[in-house]
């Protein structure tokens, strides 16, 4: 039941939604907003193929309660510019698709955050995301172009 | 060419089955078996749940035939009164709130008389577990070449073996899922699928519906590799089912215990190689059984068996082969088609075996290879002569050159001299994969595809087979633009969609590019014919020729009585036969070739071993897309270092018990180095642009390469996968070289040979 009715930032945009007090962010930014970028994989916080910003954090969106999103904010996949994943197409990071809005989503919070490949490899920081279809030569190439390097 | 729905994916703009917009619908759920093997005494509903608000289906709701139409026709769209398998779907029950589908579901008990299981396909049964008649053998075969028996008893070798594979959980990472409704009368259903045709063959006959009265369109799959070969054509039933009973929509969606409780695995095998040898290591007698656990219903065991033994021998000649083989019967869930469709299995054994062979005769395992590989001239187990002009042994040079392997044999002798800890080891794996239907299957399939001229000059290609990350939409585009010297943006690739596009067969076994995308090259060129141009008409003349004649041909209403269309069927090359009676002859149309070396450090304290470097080298014809052939590559081997390693399937009665991502375990990307791909080409006459298949051929080689780097690197003789640490540990206190049976564990669908 809708019983709860709640107000947060998604994408940037002031939002109020009605949900069910034992509701997964998951599920609300997927049903309740058409939001469907954000894919569930596992359901248990494995995958990380839900991948959201949660203020500005990495966080698996199957894993959130929507009531501890209360006057926070959501970033997911549709707030990303499509003209910063070109690096992406090119390297071969997508095949199947189903894990790719949180590979990007995770890969994207890495590159704007350099100073983590001071102490961690790209494959570390990116262990969060399963993907079944490239074997991750084709993520972590991209994520090198992203970040300017050479592949 | 960049992958065409590239942008869509990396933005989430993709629409998946789970993300199309649906109305006024109902969620449907499952209702399984508890057990094993038995019958349903009572289906008892909760009292507390108020049924009415529920549409409940049970076996009596199949309007004809309660069969999910297949090779055999023995397995239920839901039980009858009868349960051989845990997770066996009895009943479905939908509502709007997919929560309360969910409980209401849990409210159902189905209450099982247990019957006797049988649960090891590697045990004869006993007279109270038969249940496929005589002897629970699913599918037998036999290949047999020369005199297997005179050749073993006059080679002044004999090397026997014992190897086993366990099951392997696909993960693709969309879990399945259907929509149904009903449109005038109409049944529409859409979903997560490899192939839309046995789908709709698997509604028309448990439905009683004719074609025009059904319909299967293919949604954006993600990822499949085999796991949606024939499994959606149950969830398709539930799903029409639901939908025709509440006549509304229904949505059934598994999640991820679910999908992975329920649905089929790579088969377990035990496979025994007798081979004779000359002292000098030169194959004289190869004698194999292979043993597969086909699991409670046939699904399409019977041709996994058949593309295993074909690959049984490995890619060496040999003239005097036998390889027998079976599926047996067990009370498991089913297992079915997973990316190598039996060859990973028999290869992982070949290629072990080679090690053990070059072990026990004090062979170098290169050596032994290169002695033995096949060359031009000389037949396969089955008597195919091959001749494609590929040089096996430049692959494997190829191999070792890249890899370094002399040198890192050399630091790693030094290395684990040195290392108290940890040991270091390189091995290798040659090998082969068969790309198409095997014997006479394409030609039985017949495959029908047609290319579109558009009003506005464009061309569509029509077939039914689909995307699921493999890159179809972008190989099919690419050939077809190539062939018609088009711009890319002037091929529309049509949807999946039963109602608008032939029969081309399905998206399975490794054929989509090699052999769909000849037939794409081939309606190409007859829709250039029936504009009247000759064969040399290439780019703006022909778009300008399609717009002409839709200038002449106007449309009445929306479609023309005879629409521009060219078309192909698929015809066998020239030279090839098959006798399906005695399994001799021509197995493929093309083989691809391959040399795959892994480099492993084993941790003594842990007994974990990390895959440090990887190299796969293959001849597979013409590259046609090298990004799309690179990641096919990458992610086959990284799903091979899974299964090698990592991914256990465990079992108790017969179902999986590590049913969820946190305990079945795939590689992250900090669990594999990188793999390094290089392609040797050789084209392939009868593929498009001399293509041949590579989708399957990455997950045969990984898994012996790595078993035979690790047992470089200690010593250990490790004879089955997944070599957990658990089992490798087992192995190293026993001594190195020593081979002691692991502990029997009754709940674990595969135990240690010998």
């Amino acid at each position: 039941m809708k019983t709860l009715t709640l107000s947060f930032t998604l994408n940037g945009v002031p939002t109020s939604v009605a949900i069910d007090p034992a509701e997964r962010l998951l599920d609300t930014l997927r049903y309740s907003l058409g939001l469907t970028g954000t894919k569930e994989g596992c359901g248990e916080g494995e995958c990380g193929a839900c991948t959201v910003y949660l203020d500005g954090l990495p966080v698996n969106s199957c894993l959130v309660p929507t009531y501890q999103v209360r006057g926070r904010s959501v970033e997911t996949v549709e707030a990303l510019d499509p003209r910063a994943l070109t690096p992406f197409e090119g390297a071969g990071a997508t095949q199947c698709g189903a894990c790719t809005p949180g590979v990007v989503m995770t890969a994207m919070w890495v590159s704007a955050h350099r100073e983590l490949l001071g102490t961690h490899t790209i494959r570390e920081l990116m262990a969060g995301n399963l993907c079944r279809c490239t074997g991750y030569d084709g993520i972590a190439d991209s994520i090198r172009a992203v970040l300017g390097e050479r592949a | 060419m960049q992958r065409r729905e590239g942008l869509a994916k990396l933005t989430g703009r993709e629409r998946y089955v789970d993300d199309l917009p649906l109305e006024n619908f109902l969620w449907g759920m499952t209702v399984r078996s508890p057990a094993p093997r038995g019958r349903i005494a009572a289906v008892r509903f909760a009292r507390e749940v108020d049924w009415s608000q529920f549409v409940v289906v049970d076996h009596r709701d199949v309007p004809r035939s309660n069969v999910v139409a297949l090779i055999e026709q023995d397995q239920p769209v839901l039980a009858a009164g009868y349960v051989r398998h845990m997770h066996e779907p009895v009943l479905l029950v939908a509502h709007p709130s997919r929560d309360e589908a969910r409980r209401a579901a849990r409210a159902i008990t189905v209450v099982v008389e247990p019957e006797p299981a049988v649960l090891d396909f590697r045990v004869p049964p006993r007279p109270d577990q038969i249940q496929y008649e005589p002897d629970n053998v699913l599918k037998r075969l036999k290949i047999e070449k020369g005199d297997v028996e005179r050749a073993l008893r006059e080679a002044p070798v004999v090397v026997e073996g014992v190897y086993e594979t366990g099951a392997q959980e696909h993960v693709y990472l969309e879990t399945q899922g259907m929509i149904a409704w009903l449109e005038d009368d109409v049944l529409v259903v859409k979903g997560s699928m490899q192939c839309p045709y046995y789908v709709l063959t698997a509604l028309k006959h448990a439905l009683g519906r004719d074609e025009s009265r059904v319909r299967v369109i293919q949604t954006p799959t993600g990822g499949g590799f085999g796991g949606k070969e024939e499994y959606p054509s149950t969830i398709a039933l539930h799903a029409a089912l639901l939908a025709l009973k509440a006549g509304r929509p229904v949505k059934l969606i598994y999640d991820r215990p679910e999908d992975m409780a329920a649905t089929t695995k790579r088969h377990p095998s035990q496979v025994r190689h007798r081979t004779g040898l000359s002292a000098d290591g030169r194959l004289l007698a190869q004698d194999i059984e292979v043993l597969l656990d086909g699991g409670a219903y046939a699904t399409l065991s019977p041709v996994v068996l058949s593309r295993g033994l074909i690959h049984a021998a490995g890619p060496y000649s040999c003239e005097n082969v036998r390889i027998r083989g079976r599926v047996m019967f067990t009370n498991a869930v089913p297992f079915g088609a997973f990316r190598g469709f039996g060859a990973p299995q028999t290869l992982f054994a070949c290629e072990r075996h080679m090690d053990v062979i070059a072990r026990t005769l004090g062979l170098d395992p290169v050596e032994l290879r290169r002695r033995n590989l096949i060359r031009d001239g000389q037949s396969t187990a089955t008597g195919q002569v091959i001749r494609d002009g590929t040089d096996r042994v430049a692959v494997l040079e190829r191999a070792l050159a890249l890899s370094g392997f002399r040198e890192k044999q050399r630091a790693h002798a030094a290395f684990n001299a040195a290392e108290r800890t940890r040991r270091r080891g390189i091995g290798l794996a040659t090998f082969y994969h068969g790309a198409g239907f095997t014997g006479g299957g394409e030609a039985h399939l017949s495959s029908r595809l047609q290319v579109a001229g558009r009003a506005d000059g464009r061309v569509e290609v029509l077939s039914a087979n689909i995307e699921m990350g493999q890159g179809t939409l972008t190989v099919f585009t690419q050939i077809a633009a190539e062939r018609l010297g088009l711009a890319t943006d002037d091929v529309v690739i049509g949807e999946a969609d039963t109602a608008r596009v032939p029969n081309s067969g399905p998206t399975v076994a490794s054929r989509t590019t090699m052999v769909v995308g000849r037939l794409i090259e081939r309606a190409a060129d007859d829709l250039r014919r029936r504009l009247g141009l000759d064969e040399r008409a290439r780019g703006a003349v022909v778009k300008e020729a399609i717009r002409r004649w839709h200038r002449e041909h106007p449309a009445v209403g929306a479609q023309h009585a005879a629409p521009l269309l060219g078309e192909a069927v698929y015809e066998r090359p020239p030279g090839i036969s098959w006798d399906e009676e005695r399994y001799r002859g021509d197995a493929y149309g093309a083989f691809a070739w391959a040399a795959y070396v892994a480099e492993v450090e084993v941790d003594l304290r842990t007994s974990v071993t990390r895959v440090i470097d990887f190299v796969a080298v293959q001849e597979v014809g013409k590259v046609v897309n090298e990004t799309l052939a690179r990641g096919q590559i990458q992610g086959g081997v990284v799903q091979g270092i899974g299964w090698a390693l990592m991914e256990e399937c465990k079992f108790k009665d017969g179902g999986m018990i590590n049913n969820q991502l946190t305990n079945y375990l795939i590689p992250t990307a900090d669990d594999v180095p990188p793999i390094r791909v290089a392609f040797l080409e050789n084209p392939y006459p009868h593929g498009a642009q001399g293509a041949k298949g590579l989708g399957e051929l990455p997950i045969d080689g990984p898994a012996p390469a790595i078993v035979n780097a690790v047992a470089a690197a200690t010593g250990a003789d490790p004879r089955m996968i997944p070599l957990t640490p658990e089992r490798l540990m087992e192995l190293l206190n026993e001594g190195a070289g020593v081979r002691q049976p692991a502990p029997v564990n009754a709940e674990c669908g595969v135990r240690n040979a010998e």
